[in-house]
């Protein structure tokens, strides 16, 4: 298998003219340079939501301070919310996805390579018009800059009378462009599993991977939809004199409420499936086990598919719903935790009596399943209605879908970056520098989001740009913002280790892990093609039956 | 307030509390005590420390819910170092590979069937709360109280009582033998707020268009801190919140002095006339007198608060100018224009306004 003729990823061939290059990237319809515009895409996105996270953290970490204005404040907090959820986070698993899916199951390609490319630059189109609004929402009120309303965008605060200028019209606008990309997204990516994999793989047979992203893509469809909707039903507000969410008009805050957290909940899923999914390659390979309760690892997965579409109104315990309401969402919101007991459970299964082995993915991949379980039952207890009604809005819940976000989502994505990097660069990153970023990301995170539990059960909420002193937040404040710096100087790490890497690193070969699934059995990085012969399979690990003529798994399955 | 200074000695503080904190680490996680330092000592609205039946309610189930979270912490967190420890790769050897087990029907059975048992306990721990905390109906003898939410204050109204004031809510506290809880009906003038006083009870939306309600039933008297909760626009930071728990008597008493109409003295005739001639009256009112304006709170007691500014600044001589003279100099992006009064004019004015007792 060759692989002369694709080109490497930010390696130019010295025959070319750059503009040659630059063309091949704007106009390529391949899956996997698709997948690294959008993980390249994701991290200037996540660089620039860091800076924000940064400057809010500047801003706190002392009473009184006045490093920034509120408005400048506000604007942070919503961009840095809105970049890391809409323009960091799925882009990047969406990349990961596009990527490795049609690897997994060995296909050559999307479905539908032309809507791929469309459906990347829709979203990469949303996040640039999204960050246009600081220099162009200063409308004809003269009260521009970014927007801020927050992240999920209260009505109505969104609304003429309380948002001048175009701000919030820059943020629904991007939103809901990126909104179609990720539907387009949705539709390859079911399609693609559904009707694309190679002889031999039913749906039995599939890689989890590949599962838990029908799982993803599928709650895609669903979900986005309602959201774009409502984007549109803003627009109608703004533009059109529409008065669905104008309560000075008799509009509904609280329709808006319900619209997007029917979106806002299961979006939560729609990010930490995925990294379940990591989860799901990286753990067998490094304890050297098969997956412990595959069939049952697909089930808890789509349940958690169906019953996180049941759960958004836990966002809204503090909005004044019934007891009967409130009672409804609080057995939902336990039973979501179910299905991701279940799983936490199978990954201890799968490393038990396994021969672990610490390299950097599974490092991030031990302390992902740690910080997962102590998000979970923060999650129970936000989950109970009445607890939560002290801690919604509250620093605790900050907290709380960090460990989550970051705890969880953020650390998986660093395995996969390590697991998968040599597949895609081909070549091995710097394993000291990879433990040295693994361990003070460890400490960062721990001293930013475990002590922001601690103001927020004192009282301190959310999106103030200061408090006073003498409420007892200052030194738990104070160490939050050292954890931020330390969080800052690992990713400064993991950056240089990759660019390092890319140029500098030993070549990985085909399977530098003596992995199990299709996309290690060919080069790397993978021809154009994928495979020269589309491969047939009879089990879940295909390359352990090549492997292991002697006892394949086939016979066992 | 000056603020310079203000955030140098917030500095000290910060560091001195550091230091207390590195050394308290473990033990004070919850119960952290940093110095007071603004306004008169007021408790930290620690969760933990609730002082209201509905506040008690919610801190029980926090507890059971915490002990239930906390034990399969320890057990599932125990499993993971375990098995972390126990099932590493020993050597750089390759060896065999350890034996595949593709999964055991028994053991998956057993950990969804106990989490099942887990959720059921909590959700019915959890329903006896809800229903106790929202289904409760006020005695006769409850104070009802109106609190509107506006962009960036509270208006507090006693429609039984007559008695409109600000940001500073007063309550009898309640005792068990003849209970006179609160009981707040929650408007929003503009957009979302929320009430939260956590040691009085959890907090609950100010929603336009919406009635919601909530209730406090205090049982011990002081004051006790709290603010909006709900993104609500630039200020959403300084909408504070103080809620005074007085004895029936001190309340009866503070009930009295609100029901009287604003104080009229001759030797501040000029300060009035500049308030009564000014866009003053736009938004605030003083009872007895021209002014009538809904925008902003009533002043007709103005001195009888502590704060100015929704709890932004104590309400003392020079804070009191210094707002009317620069709003955003105390709270920047307040809805309160400056006046741009001489100096004369700000001096009998405030004269005026500090006869508001």
């Amino acid at each position: 298998m060759s692989t002369e003729s694709i080109a490497l990823t930010g390696v130019r061939e010295p025959s070319r003219a750059f503009g040659d290059w630059l063309t091949s990237w704007i106009t390529t319809v391949d899956h996997k340079r698709l997948g690294i515009l959008y993980i390249v895409f994701a991290l200037l996105f996540l660089v620039l939501g860091g800076i924000e996270a940064t400057i809010i953290r500047i801003q706190l970490i002392a009473p009184l301070n006045t490093f920034v204005s509120p408005r400048t404040f506000n604007r942070m907090f919503t961009m840095h919310g809105t970049t890391m959820i809409f323009f960091a986070a799925m882009p990047i698993l969406f990349g990961f996805a596009n990527y490795f899916v049609p690897l997994m199951i060995g296909a050559r390609d999307m479905a539908f390579p032309r809507l791929n490319a469309l459906s990347f630059w829709l979203t990469a189109f949303g996040g640039f018009l999204l960050y246009f609004s600081f220099v162009g929402a200063n409308g004809l009120y003269g009260a521009g800059g970014a927007p801020d309303v927050g992240w999920f965008a209260y009505a109505p605060l969104t609304s003429k009378a309380f948002s001048l200028g175009h701000s919030t019209d820059f943020w629904t606008l991007s939103l809901m462009v990126s909104g179609f990309g990720s539907i387009g997204t949705a539709v390859n990516i079911v399609a693609t599993i559904v009707s694309m994999r190679c002889p031999g793989m039913t749906f039995g047979k599939m890689p989890l991977f590949a599962w838990l992203n029908l799982v993803v893509f599928g709650m895609v469809l669903v979900v986005v939809s309602p959201l774009t909707a409502a984007q549109l039903m803003l627009c109608v507000d703004r533009f059109l004199g529409g008065h669905f969410f104008d309560t000075q008009a008799g509009g509904s805050a609280v329709l808006w409420m319900h619209f997007f957290w029917f979106f806002g909940h299961p979006e939560v899923y729609i990010l930490v499936i995925p990294a379940f999914a990591f989860m799901s390659e990286i753990v067998p390979v490094f304890s050297r086990k098969p997956i412990f309760g595959y069939p049952i690892m697909v089930g808890a997965t789509v349940a958690i598919g169906f019953v996180s579409m049941t759960v958004w109104a836990h966002h809204m315990f503090t909005v004044g719903m019934s007891a009967y309401g409130n009672s409804f969402f609080v057995i939902t919101t336990m039973i979501v935790g179910i299905p991701t007991g279940i799983k936490i459970f199978n990954w201890l299964g799968t490393m038990w009596g396994g021969k672990i082995i610490f390299k950097t993915p599974m490092l991030f991949c031990i302390a992902f399943l740690f910080q997962f379980l102590v998000a979970g039952l923060t999650g129970i207890m936000l989950g109970a209605a009445p607890f939560d009604w002290q801690l919604a809005g509250s620093y605790f819940l900050v907290a709380h879908f960090h460990y989550v976000i970051v705890g969880a989502i953020l650390f998986a994505l660093f395995g996969a970056f390590y697991y998968w990097f040599p597949k895609m660069s081909g070549r091995m990153y710097n394993e000291t520098l990879g433990k040295v970023h693994f361990w003070l990301f460890v400490l960062g995170f721990h001293l930013t989001f475990d002590f922001m539990h601690i103001p927020g059960l004192l009282g301190m909420p959310r999106r103030i740009y200061t408090y006073e002193p003498g409420r007892g937040w200052e030194v738990w404040n104070l160490i939050v913002t050292i954890g931020a710096v330390v969080q800052g100087i690992a990713i400064l790490i993991f950056v240089s280790n990759l660019l390092y890497s890319m140029f500098k690193g030993k070549l990985a070969g085909n399977d530098p892990w003596d992995a199990w699934t299709l996309e290690w059995s060919v080069a790397s990085p993978p021809p154009e093609y994928n495979f020269l012969t589309i491969p047939e399979v009879r089990s879940r690990r295909p390359l352990w039956d090549i492997k292991h003529p002697e006892d394949p798994d086939w016979k066992y399955e | 307030m000056a603020y310079a200074n203000l955030r140098k000695r917030a500095w000290c503080r910060c560091r001195h509390a550091l230091a207390k904190g590195i050394t308290f680490l473990g033990a004070a996680l919850l119960c952290a005590q940093s110095s007071f330092a603004f306004a008169q000592a007021s408790p930290i609205p620690n969760i933990f420390k609730p002082a209201s039946t509905p506040a008690d309610a919610i801190h029980r189930l926090s507890l059971f819910v915490l002990t239930i979270t906390g034990l399969i912490f320890v057990i599932v967190g125990g499993l993971l170092i375990y098995a972390v420890v126990k099932f590493r790769r020993r050597g750089e050897e390759d060896g065999p590979e350890p034996a595949p087990v593709y999964g055991s029907n028994q053991m998956e059975l057993a950990w969804t069937v106990v989490p099942c048992l887990i959720v059921l306990v909590l959700f019915l721990a959890t329903a006896r709360v809800i229903y106790s905390v929202q289904e409760a109906v006020p005695p006769a003898t409850a104070v009802q109280v109106t609190a509107i939410g506006h962009q960036f204050w509270w208006e507090f109204r006693y429609p039984e009582l007559g008695v409109v004031t600000a940001n500073e809510l007063h309550i009898p506290v309640s005792n068990p033998q003849n209970p006179t809880p609160t009981f707040i009906k929650l408007l929003s003038a503009d957009t979302d707020h929320s009430f939260w006083v956590p040691q009085l009870a959890g907090k609950i939306d100010l929603i336009p268009n919406r009635n919601n309600s909530m209730w406090l039933d205090p049982h011990a008297t002081g004051v006790y801190i709290g603010q909006c909760a709900q993104y609500c626009g630039t200020q959403h930071a300084l909408m504070l919140l103080r809620v005074y728990v007085d004895s029936p008597e001190d309340f009866a008493r503070w009930v009295a002095a609100q029901k009287q109409p604003a104080v009229a003295n001759d030797a501040v005739a000029k300060g009035r006339r500049i308030f009564e001639q000014t866009a003053c009256i736009n938004c605030h009112a003083v009872s007895g007198t021209a002014a009538n304006g809904v925008f902003g709170p009533d002043l007709t007691h103005l001195m009888s608060r502590y704060t100015i500014a929704s709890g932004a600044a104590k309400n003392t001589h020079d804070n009191l100018k210094l707002w009317i003279h620069s709003p955003d100099s105390l709270k920047p992006g307040s809805l309160m224009p400056a006046m741009n009064l001489n100096a004369q004019d700000l001096d009998d004015l405030t004269t005026y306004l500090e006869t508001l007792r």
